[in-house]
């Protein structure tokens, strides 16, 4: 069924057809509307499932872990100040390896009041031990909610779905909503090996001396490797079901590309549209997307760019005092691996546009230099 | 024999043996009575408190019913996301928050205000050693007036009053608000089973005399806990929806003296002080007697 959906309804959508069974939000926009229409689907009977109204994002976190450590699948969603506010317990469903799913409507942090787009919110919830997956697009959104339960409760670890707030979450996209049945064969009901049962008692997150709790980690850090192989199968069992396939990369023109732009999130459709433009007029520029960021697929990266001259990397985010997320993850990957010249430029911080033009001028700026030494090549900032 | 009826204390025994709760806890006979009474359809959630240590490390425990460690100030969420799963599956199970005043009265007040609010289907037990004794003694909001701790020096002892948590949460009209102490095991049974068998947030308050924390010896807590109730410094009494108040047990007016010399974190107390408490104690009997008859005016 197609409908015209934006990317807070896809996401309500991806959850209701994963039959999330506890769902639990404290409204924070641009993320309000998921909840919402959640709430009514519970309240007219459409979802089976309990909708705990909390008084905090801490709360609704923690309302969804109890219902996930107890076997039932759990759904919630926030936005920027809601995000940090989960903080604490972000490492606390990881390390209880909780496969619950976060939608994360991206949206940059106060001071001053904003409600506009930036990553810096999730980014900074990179050390948490959540999958983080960034969509392009209200199709991926919806795709992506339905695949992150299969890939959280195989491995046992929760996942974030991060979509672009006001570009994503406001914007209307015509959108193939799949039938209920077949995404029940592909998404089967969640059967933890443990949970919270009086017919089969255990204490959870004791008191961990050092000879135990590193191990601990170490299972948490596998995990993570695992997921690579997990989100990859995923996403091709959801293409084999649905014809959409999904990766932890997404290309563009890479092939025979001389310059690739690396990037999250919406901006990639924008470098779509200037990349198609500038190889038009003979040049031949192509597109990484980073669709998993957590865990960041090392190797594919390398793979995917072993043939170009240059990379610019556009950062919606900036880590103060060192430079753009991504761009840092970029240059880590690529260490003793390869030797090409890194342009990161940061833009369209607090939701600022950033427009076919702007890439394009990036990429003539990255034509016309051999290197930069820069460490942030800043765009459109007024400085 | 407190209440009116006469409770059995259930010989079943739902806690193990060698946990690691300092010699002379009340915490641990608290949990010890309260799993007597609750059976092990119990699932209990656990902040930073004593009782995440008392339990026992990785990987044992000593309670015969699952228990879930999570983090600070938020055990009343926690607690109503299992109300809600095990409503999904079909199942029962006494979902029991089970924390120290820190959670109860500061950092997790909040959440349980709004599962109180929710009328959420949980037993929420505060054992309430009036301090944070875990970190070592430090102050918290129901830590009594002029007490010493290790952030109230004697030189300048907590200067402001406790919070009445029983008082607040009746004002939230919950359907069921009581104290109870360890040295009245009939009291808090019975009233751990009548929690048991009611729906929406019931909260037990007791009061858990803590002989490294409050500097008394390890064999005065049974003591200690009924001068605190004969005193009138900390009375029994049971508050249903907020209306409904039935005093457990008269004191028998022993002298506020008698339960505060015996603690070394009121060594520096004097009698104007002594006054002062017994004033305090008078103020808030008087209050309870009139709420006794809010249903009759």
């Amino acid at each position: 069924m197609k409908l015209l959906l934006t990317g807070n309804y896809a996401a309500s959508y991806g959850a209701i057809l994963s039959r999330a069974e506890a769902i639990s939000a404290y409204p924070i926009t641009p993320q309000t509307q998921i909840v919402e229409k959640l709430s009514t689907m519970v309240a007219e009977g459409k979802l089976n499932a309990k909708f705990i109204n909390v008084e905090s994002e801490r709360s609704a976190l923690a309302v969804c872990m109890g219902a996930s450590a107890t076997g039932a699948r759990a759904f919630t969603a926030t936005s920027a100040q809601g995000l940090a506010l989960m903080h604490e317990l972000l490492h606390w469903t990881a390390g209880a390896r909780l496969p619950l799913v976060l939608v994360n409507v991206n949206r940059a942090m106060a001071p001053g009041w904003t409600v506009w787009c930036d990553e810096n919110d999730s980014l900074s919830q990179r050390d948490t031990g959540w999958m983080q997956i960034y969509c392009e697009s209200n199709q991926e959104v919806l795709d992506t909610v339905i695949q992150a339960y299969k890939i959280a409760e195989k491995i046992m670890l929760p996942m974030m779905v991060c979509l672009d707030g006001i570009f994503l979450s406001h914007t209307q996209e015509v959108v193939d909503v799949p039938e209920q049945e077949i995404v029940d064969r592909f998404l089967p009901p969640y059967r933890p090996p443990f949970s919270l049962d009086t017919s089969f008692p255990h204490a959870f997150g004791s008191l961990t001396p050092p000879p135990v709790y590193f191990e601990f980690r170490y299972k948490l850090q596998q995990a993570m490797d695992e997921a690579q192989t997990e989100i990859e199968r995923a996403g091709k069992e959801f293409g084999n079901t649905f014809g959409r396939d999904y990766g932890l990369l997404d290309e563009y023109l890479l092939n025979d590309a001389e310059v690739a732009i690396v990037a999250l999130g919406t901006v990639c459709g924008t470098c779509r549209a200037a990349i198609d433009r500038l190889n038009e007029k003979g040049n031949k520029i192509g597109m990484l997307r980073i669709r998993t960021f957590r865990p960041f697929p090392k190797k594919k990266i390398i793979k995917s760019l072993k043939n170009v001259k240059k990379v610019i990397i556009i950062d919606r985010n900036i880590s103060y005092g060192h430079h753009g997320i991504l761009h840092e993850e970029i240059k880590s990957a690529f260490y003793r691996k390869l030797n090409i010249p890194l342009f990161g430029f940061i833009a369209g911080l607090g939701g600022r546009d950033i427009t076919p033009e702007d890439i394009e001028q990036m990429v003539n700026y990255t034509l016309k230099h051999k290197k930069t030494d820069r460490d942030i090549l800043w765009w459109g900032v007024n400085k | 024999m407190v209440g009116g009826k006469q409770v059995k204390i259930p010989e079943e025994e739902n806690m193990n043996p060698g946990h690691v709760a300092c010699p002379g806890c009340a915490s641990a006979l608290s949990m010890r009575f309260a799993l007597k009474a609750l059976g092990r359809k119990t699932i209990l959630v656990i902040p930073a408190c004593c009782w995440s240590v008392i339990d026992g490390p990785f990987p044992y425990s000593s309670v015969k019913v699952p228990l879930f460690h999570i983090a600070f100030g938020t055990t009343a969420a926690f607690a109503s996301g299992i109300k809600a799963a095990l409503k999904m599956k079909n199942k029962k199970a006494n979902v029991v928050v089970w924390c120290g005043d820190g959670e109860a009265f500061d950092i997790g007040f909040q959440t349980l205000s709004g599962a109180a609010e929710r009328k959420e289907d949980i037993i929420f037990v505060c054992y309430d050693n009036e301090g944070y004794m875990n970190t070592g003694i430090q102050r918290s909001s129901a830590t009594p007036m002029k007490a010493w701790t290790t952030t109230t020096p004697k030189k300048y002892p907590k200067q402001e009053v406790k919070k009445n948590l029983i008082e607040i949460f009746a004002a939230h009209k919950i359907p069921y608000a009581a104290t109870a102490t360890v040295a009245f095991p009939e009291d808090m049974i019975r009233k751990f089973s009548k929690a048991k068998e009611m729906k929406g947030l019931k909260l037990i308050h007791i009061l858990s005399p803590c002989p490294s924390g409050w500097k008394f010896p390890e064999n005065l807590t049974i003591k200690i806990s009924r001068l605190a109730v004969e005193t009138g410094i900390f009375p029994l009494y049971e508050v249903e929806y907020g209306e409904k108040y039935t005093i457990n047990h008269t004191p028998k007016w022993l002298p506020v003296e008698e339960y505060l010399k015996k603690q070394g974190r009121f060594s520096h107390l004097t009698e104007k002080d002594y006054q002062e408490k017994k004033e305090y104690v008078e103020k808030k009997w008087f209050q309870l007697k009139k709420n006794l008859n809010l249903l009759k005016n």
